[in-house]
């Protein structure tokens, strides 16, 4: 048997980032504390060379590799660049909390690095090995990261509820796949696809695997009924990780959503369109009345994530590739908003002083106008009001599912963003219309401030001219 | 060679520019932060003047179109264009927040680079609300608008402005979202956003009830009528004087706007149909709101609940067209009642703006709106007590004022229609009549009414232009109002003939 090495051309981002974290695990051993932003900025370095590396290869059609385990093409490349942008604004944004609280160690970013290796797996899997291989390598950086500040119970109890919780998921969907496999006798997702659109005996075995993988995927997004791990975890982790976890994994989330139901399961479309419904309403309608009762800002976000999750899945649900674009809009849309909003929370804290609650936004106006401004920004952008590009995500997902005859359900998802702008709407007016609580001042660091402006100013950019960054959506997913 | 000039464009974003420009330079230097916003807020109003000289009020074309595609994905456009409908709009929304600029001058001193910003973005996106021919773009505007006027009234509002500025805020946003799913739902039709499409697209009968029902809600809250009003009192009690003669003056009239643009050319059938239901909400809101002005104790809610039943006659007279058609046979006196609601909308523009800043003056000096601390205040401001007593006049419809013109049309032409309509409409003039100079004269006339009204100040100069400009305003329009119903004229045959058109399938 003859064996022929894979081409390992497409792959080379993935190795270079591999090859860079293992290196910057082996260097920050020997740096001192004092010495830690050199693992900082190797970080960010190993960030910037794969979105070179990507970029230059940027896929025109699509190569698989690895024996078709690999898959590269134009939707996971602009995936991963989004992934890079995301986690090297979380390195930098987070750089002088961490500082402040003796959590600046290599090992966070030698956790994130692995994580976002995962993601770009994930973003590139094209069998369900891969899928799950990647899954894993983020999940298992997440719990480690999620429990970084192990002097604190919150954070070491998060740890544990997400960990048993991943865990759980991921047995779902392992036993999922393990279905699929049954079925299909392969775990390469272009022959599974085949087999599905071919064969029809096996109906009920493949539906039964599909409710498994669809949970899996469900628990992974933070979906409702499978979202109890998403408030815990983003108030009890440390705001640097919660920014980390709330913003690139949904980017994989996504990646992972198209690669194994639309790639692999797409001929059963009318079977997960049915659970992708009831998914997106529950995700909405619960998300947004919840969040409404929450005074802690960390936990109120992560049920307006809940909301966002839901409407995600309205465009995948759609079932057509304008619907897929329209998703992929809104999560790159989604991630840019929460990196911002995670930003300016933890531009607030400092040291012995955690920004956590709603109240601690009072009177931001008086205090630093600009972050003020910048706050608002993002939190209009959520509710999605136009002007922020946060209404076009809204609208083309909207767009997708009244175009394949749901309007009620487009009806549904506007009724509950109406209610979702209540506590969008607190947010402003607490940095508005309250005088401040305290008068510390603000102090940002030159490039966390160009950053974080970029960051809010992107949006309202975004909102002026959306076209560039929708027609780089349509384009990987319409051929 | 002005029309060659990217016209609309520049009145829509000088003044928002402008007003970035205001938050730059900041409350450190708030002179010079005033200086900038007067002259932008001046420039603007002066930029807008040729749309008004270089109209050709023959056609019922749109005018000064600018077309630049957008978003080609969506086939959305920007595309820009004016007729009879929204260029006297434009104007007044100029003309407005110039006099808002001055009236905010000395009297905020808490963060007025941003206040005079909030003013000056949201006129830009106002006028682009008038301006945008692509429904897209004008939803765009149409939301966006809600977030300076959120932040007007949060900040600089009274003691209950949070409450009713979410209030304001959730309002009208509910309220238009329906309107957006009515719009995608037409592009899916139409292939296109472009409003004049959707003037042509064919649509059932239940299609059309559906997004009739869905620009309703959209435009009902905004203009407000009856029975979803309850968010204009809140928000005008608690908002600043300049945020509320904006509200008044200009918000309320995209809500009036949008029944010309949307929903009568777009839903014919439904609307010839369901026109009792707005009709009956316009004289609701002309009987029934005009009684609870009566008894209101505060001034600005009673200006407010004159608004509403003032705007009722906006509504009544668009929707008075399906019953001239029914009762006559004929479109004869159609035109007028569409006009008179234009013209009403004009004059209420002027009037309610001068209204809520006459209440800010003695506000500014007594802090206090309640009509029972006030009493004799022409013996101590008796130039105020002219101005005041003009508009009052005006308000109530005394001929000579424009208050009159749009009024008397509305009620000529519903004669046509039934005479109980015009008989139950023309109870304005007297309710109208009655809490205006009622509150007039509790306000202005007889004995001084205590020790706080004996030291007033008379108005100064600052006061006086802002007045005079609107005094002259609405004696003009009183006087002469040919000259705004001739823009209007082509463009009102032009509609009726797209109401009269059945677009049933």
């Amino acid at each position: 048997m003859n064996f022929v090495a894979p081409d390992f051309m497409p792959v080379l981002p993935e190795i270079f980032v591999l090859t860079m974290t293992c290196l910057i695990l082996v260097i920050d051993v020997f740096l001192e504390q004092r010495q830690r932003h050199i693992t900082y900025g190797l970080a960010q370095i190993t960030l910037l060379g794969a979105a070179l590396l990507t970029v230059l290869t940027y896929a025109q059609a699509p190569v698989t590799t690895m024996f078709g385990h690999y898959i590269k093409d134009a939707m996971g490349d602009l995936l991963k660049l989004f992934i890079y942008l995301s986690a090297a604004a979380v390195f930098l944004y987070s750089r002088d909390y961490l500082r402040q609280r003796n959590l600046f160690k290599g090992e966070y970013y030698v956790l994130g690095l692995f994580g976002v290796l995962g993601m770009m797996i994930m973003v590139s899997a094209h069998s369900l090995l891969s899928v799950y291989l990647g899954l894993e390598l983020l999940s298992l950086s997440l719990y480690a990261l999620v429990a970084t500040d192990r002097d604190s119970p919150v954070a070491s109890e998060a740890a544990m509820k997400y960990f048993v919780l991943g865990s759980l998921a991921s047995g779902m969907l392992l036993y999922g796949m393990s279905m699929i496999y049954g079925a299909t006798g392969s775990i390469d997702l272009q022959v599974v696809a085949d087999a599905v659109s071919q064969q029809s005996r096996d109906h009920l075995v493949l539906v039964f695997g599909l409710v498994f993988l669809v949970v899996g995927l469900a628990f992974k997004l933070g979906a409702v009924p499978f979202h109890m791990w998403v408030p815990d975890v983003y108030q009890g982790a440390p705001t640097s990780v919660t920014l980390y976890i709330g913003s690139a994994p949904k980017l994989a989330a996504f990646a992972l959503m198209m690669r194994i139901l639309v790639d692999g399961l797409g001929t059963l479309q009318g079977d997960w369109q049915q659970m992708l419904i009831i998914l997106a309403m529950l995700s909405i309608g619960l998300g947004n009345l919840v969040a409404i009762a929450q005074t802690n800002i960390k936990r109120m976000l992560a049920y307006s994530t809940i909301s966002h999750v839901g409407f995600l899945l309205l465009g995948i649900l759609s079932g057509t590739p304008e619907g897929y674009a329209a998703s992929m809009f809104y999560t790159i849309v989604y991630v840019l908003m929460a990196v911002g909003a995670f930003g300016v929370i933890i531009m607030l804290s400092r040291s012995g002083f955690e920004a956590e609650n709603i109240d601690d936004f009072k009177g931001l106006n008086d205090r630093s106008p600009w972050l003020a401004f910048l706050m608002m920004m993002i939190m209009m952008s959520m509710a999605g009001v136009p002007f922020l590009v946060g209404f076009y995500a809204k609208w083309v997902v909207l767009q997708a599912v009244v175009d394949i005859g749901l309007v009620w359900l487009a009806l549904f998802g506007v009724v509950f963003s109406v209610i979702g702008a209540f506590y969008y709407l607190r947010v402003v007016k607490c940095i508005y219309f309250d005088k401040p609580e305290q008068s510390a001042t603000i102090e940002l660091s030159r490039d966390t401030e160009i950053v974080i402006s970029a960051n809010g100013l992107i949006l309202v950019v975004l909102g002026l001219y959306p076209t560039g960054l929708m027609a780089l959506c349509a384009a990987a997913l319409l051929n | 060679m002005l029309s060659e000039l990217p016209l609309l464009s520049l009145v829509i974003w000088f003044p928002i520019l402008g007003g970035i420009a205001v938050l730059f330079v900041g409350d450190e230097s708030p002179a010079r932060a005033k200086a900038l916003a007067l002259t932008v807020s001046i420039l603007s109003f002066l930029f807008s003047i040729p749309l008004f000289s270089h109209f050709d009020a023959t056609t019922a074309a749109m005018q000064f179109q600018e077309f630049v595609p957008w978003i080609p994905a969506f086939s959305v456009n920007y595309h820009l264009g004016v007729d009879g409908f929204s260029m006297p709009l434009i104007l007044l929304t100029a003309f407005m927040t110039v006099v808002v600029v001055i009236a905010g001058w000395e009297v905020i001193q808490y963060r007025i680079a941003q206040y005079m910003a909030a003013f000056l973005i949201m006129e830009g996106l106002m006028i682009g609300v008038f301006a945008a021919l692509d429904a897209l773009l004008f939803y765009v505007f149409f939301e966006a608008m809600l977030i300076p006027m959120f932040l007007i009234i949060g900040i600089w509002g009274g003691p209950r402005r949070v409450y009713a500025t979410i209030k304001f805020f959730l309002y009208t946003f509910l309220g238009s979202v329906f309107m957006l799913i009515a719009l995608i739902y037409m592009y899916n039709q139409a292939n296109s956003f472009e409003i004049l499409d959707f003037h042509k697209l064919p649509l059932s009968m239940t299609e059309q009830v559906l997004i009739f029902f869905a620009f309703l809600l959209g435009f009902a809250v905004k203009v407000p009528m009856w029975p979803v009003h309850t968010w204009l009192p809140d928000a005008h009690v608690e908002a600043p004087t300049g945020g509320s003669v904006i509200l008044a003056a200009i918000t309320l009239k995209i809500g009036g706007y949008g029944f010309l643009r949307f929903a009568l050319p777009i839903t014919p059938d439904a609307a010839a149909m369901l026109d009792w239901l707005v009709i009956t909400m316009s004289l609701v809101a002309v009987v029934y709101i005009g009684l609870v002005a009566l008894i209101q104790q505060d001034m600005k809610k009673l200006i407010a609940y004159s608004s509403i039943a003032h705007m009722g006659f906006v509504t009544l007279g668009f929707f008075i067209v399906f019953g001239i058609e029914r009762s006559t046979g004929s479109l004869s006196g159609a035109a007028m009642g569409i006009e008179g609601g234009m013209v009403q909308m004009v004059s209420h523009g002027f009037i309610s703006g001068a209204l809520f800043l006459c209440v800010g003056v003695l506000y500014d000096r007594m802090h206090s709106r309640q009509i029972k601390d006030y009493g004799g205040v022409a013996n101590t401001m008796p130039i105020f007590a002219a101005f005041m007593v003009l508009f009052g006049m005006a308000n109530s419809g005394l001929p000579g004022t424009s208050g009159f013109v749009g009024e008397f049309m509305v009620i000529l032409s519903s004669f046509k229609a039934s005479f109980w309509i015009a008989f139950l409409a023309s109870f304005t003039l007297i309710l109208g009549a009655a809490y205006t100079l009622w509150l007039i004269k509790r306000v202005i006339f007889g004995e001084i009414g205590n020790a706080h009204v004996a030291a007033l100040q008379d108005v100064n100069t600052r006061e006086i232009i802002m007045l005079s400009l609107l005094a002259a305003a609405v004696l003009l329009v009183g006087v002469w109002p040919d000259p705004l119903t001739a823009v209007m004229h082509a463009s009102v045959d032009n509609l009726l003939q797209h109401i009269t058109a059945s677009k049933l399938l």
